[in-house]
């Protein structure tokens, strides 16, 4: 049977991974590709590597890191940021990157998620996406799409936008709660069930885990394959730091399957 | 002398393939033309992508008479990886793709009603006692089931892994399958696989 995947996530300025809490007030962590085979070598199931400033910057993903990070780590792992053509695609996935995140860019050009489904195939594109919850009855769904570092917002509802990826070509979806985010209080569970209804590829719950309970709420009640974990294993800002193994051995024992 | 050759199309995964090589302290070498299996001991063909593209490339690149020549004639040993083994067989399913054959058999898709598809993550190969790392919207079934190595289940029971003779193929990545992956790659180069 296909198990439970817990992803950690990483944001890099520099080469380095940093952690903020809701898009804000960076703190550096560790060197990416050391925290990156540490992680690997804990029995992590995936990594993601966010380049948040190459967007802003206006240059392509630093593909050193990506590079460096390949060397080290022999288990999947996606990069996003500052991705805006099939050649920076190319790029990252030849540094030994297995699949491309795109999520402003995405939003600016739909076309990019046809295009890197086609030249590499689907399972090479996860849509990240930012969603906010909104009252205004326009979002028929509750949530609108930000971009940007979650500080625009699109005008897009998040179901919709999410149905437009899988149509496009995307293989996986990865779904953040921008109100969750950083605050530990556990993943925005209702977000997960209507992207579950929305779309028939698997997705990735990301924001607001800060406790083991929250990963084994997001697995029973939902059908999310996949976890993002960050804060909870290395942000220096918590005062208590959970193992890739406290965290499988916790799921395990309450029956979720995992890769133990 | 070991020579690993990786084929490398532009939509494979051959970089991370070699990267697993290089950690198992050994040397692989891409191969882009007919002429850069010649002196091959060991031939890997990666695949991402569709099994229509990865077919087309292997025509464009002329590589299918010589892969012929070295793995059926020659008996080279020989791993092909997730769509490089799906294209193994006789037929996809996929962009309705006739395959090189060498294995009797079909490739179908996930039924998407049922399971997320793709498939991705880490599934259990019961007969190699291991977790790997799939990505998969197909997957193959052999028509002699005695090929079949491994077989994991996602909706349904599937081959996850198969060999015949030289012949070596996982639907699996195991370039990306941690200690596992690594391990039965190491196996593949020394020929003490079972």
């Amino acid at each position: 049977m296909l198990t439970k995947r817990l992803i950690a996530c990483f944001d890099i300025i520099d080469g380095r991974v940093t952690k903020a809490v809701r898009f804000q007030d960076n703190i550096d962590v560790a060197p990416a590709h050391e925290l990156a085979e540490s992680m690997y070598r804990a029995q992590i199931d995936e990594l993601i590597f966010y380049d948040i400033t190459a967007s802003n910057e206006q240059r392509p993903i630093d593909i050193k890191v990506v590079a460096s990070v390949a060397e080290k780590v022999f288990i999947p792992f996606t990069v996003g940021g500052g991705i805006k053509t099939l050649d920076d695609m190319y790029a990252a996935l030849k540094a030994g990157a297995e699949k491309i995140s795109v999520d402003s860019m995405a939003v600016r050009n739909p076309k990019i998620i046809e295009q890197g489904a086609k030249a590499f195939g689907s399972q090479c594109i996860v849509l990240s996406t930012q969603v906010k919850r909104t009252s205004e009855p326009k979002f028929k769904s509750g949530y609108e799409v930000f971009i940007d570092g979650a500080r625009v917002a699109t005008g897009l509802d998040a179901v919709e936008w999410l149905k437009q990826g899988q149509e496009l070509g995307a293989g996986e979806v990865c779904l953040n709660s921008i109100d969750n985010d950083g605050t530990l209080g556990g993943y925005d569970i209702e977000l997960m069930k209507l992207a579950e209804n929305a779309v028939s590829i698997p997705l990735i719950a990301s924001g607001g885990a800060g406790e083991p309970r929250h990963l084994l709420e997001l697995f029973t009640q939902t059908q999310s394959g996949a976890a993002i974990i960050s804060s909870m294993l290395y942000s220096p800002r918590l005062e208590r730091n959970f193992s890739v193994e406290e965290l499988k051995k916790e799921l395990s024992e309450n029956n979720i399957n995992v890769r133990i | 002398m070991i020579k690993i050759k990786v084929i490398d199309y532009k939509a494979g995964n051959a970089p991370s393939v070699i990267h697993a090589v290089e950690r198992l302290g050994l040397t692989g070498e891409y191969a882009r033309c007919g002429d850069d299996l010649k002196d091959a001991t060991h031939i890997i063909l990666p695949g991402v992508g569709s099994a229509g593209a990865t077919m087309n490339s292997l025509r464009q690149m002329g590589l299918i008479a010589p892969l012929e020549t070295a793995v059926l004639e020659n008996k080279i040993p020989f791993l092909g990886i997730c769509v490089g083994m799906q294209i193994l067989f006789e037929h996809s399913e996929e962009e309705d793709t006739r395959c090189l054959g060498w294995l009797k058999g079909r490739v179908v898709k996930f039924d998407k009603s049922r399971v997320r598809v793709p498939q991705m993550g880490w599934n259990k190969v019961e007969q190699l006692s291991d977790f790997f790392y799939f990505v998969n919207s197909y997957y193959a079934v052999p028509q002699d089931t005695d090929v079949i190595w491994g077989t994991a289940r996602y909706d349904v029971e599937f081959a996850a892994a198969v060999k015949s003779g030289n012949i070596y193929a996982t639907q699996f990545h195991a370039e990306k399958s941690g200690e596992a992956g690594l391990l039965l790659l190491k196996n593949f180069f020394e020929e003490v696989i079972c």
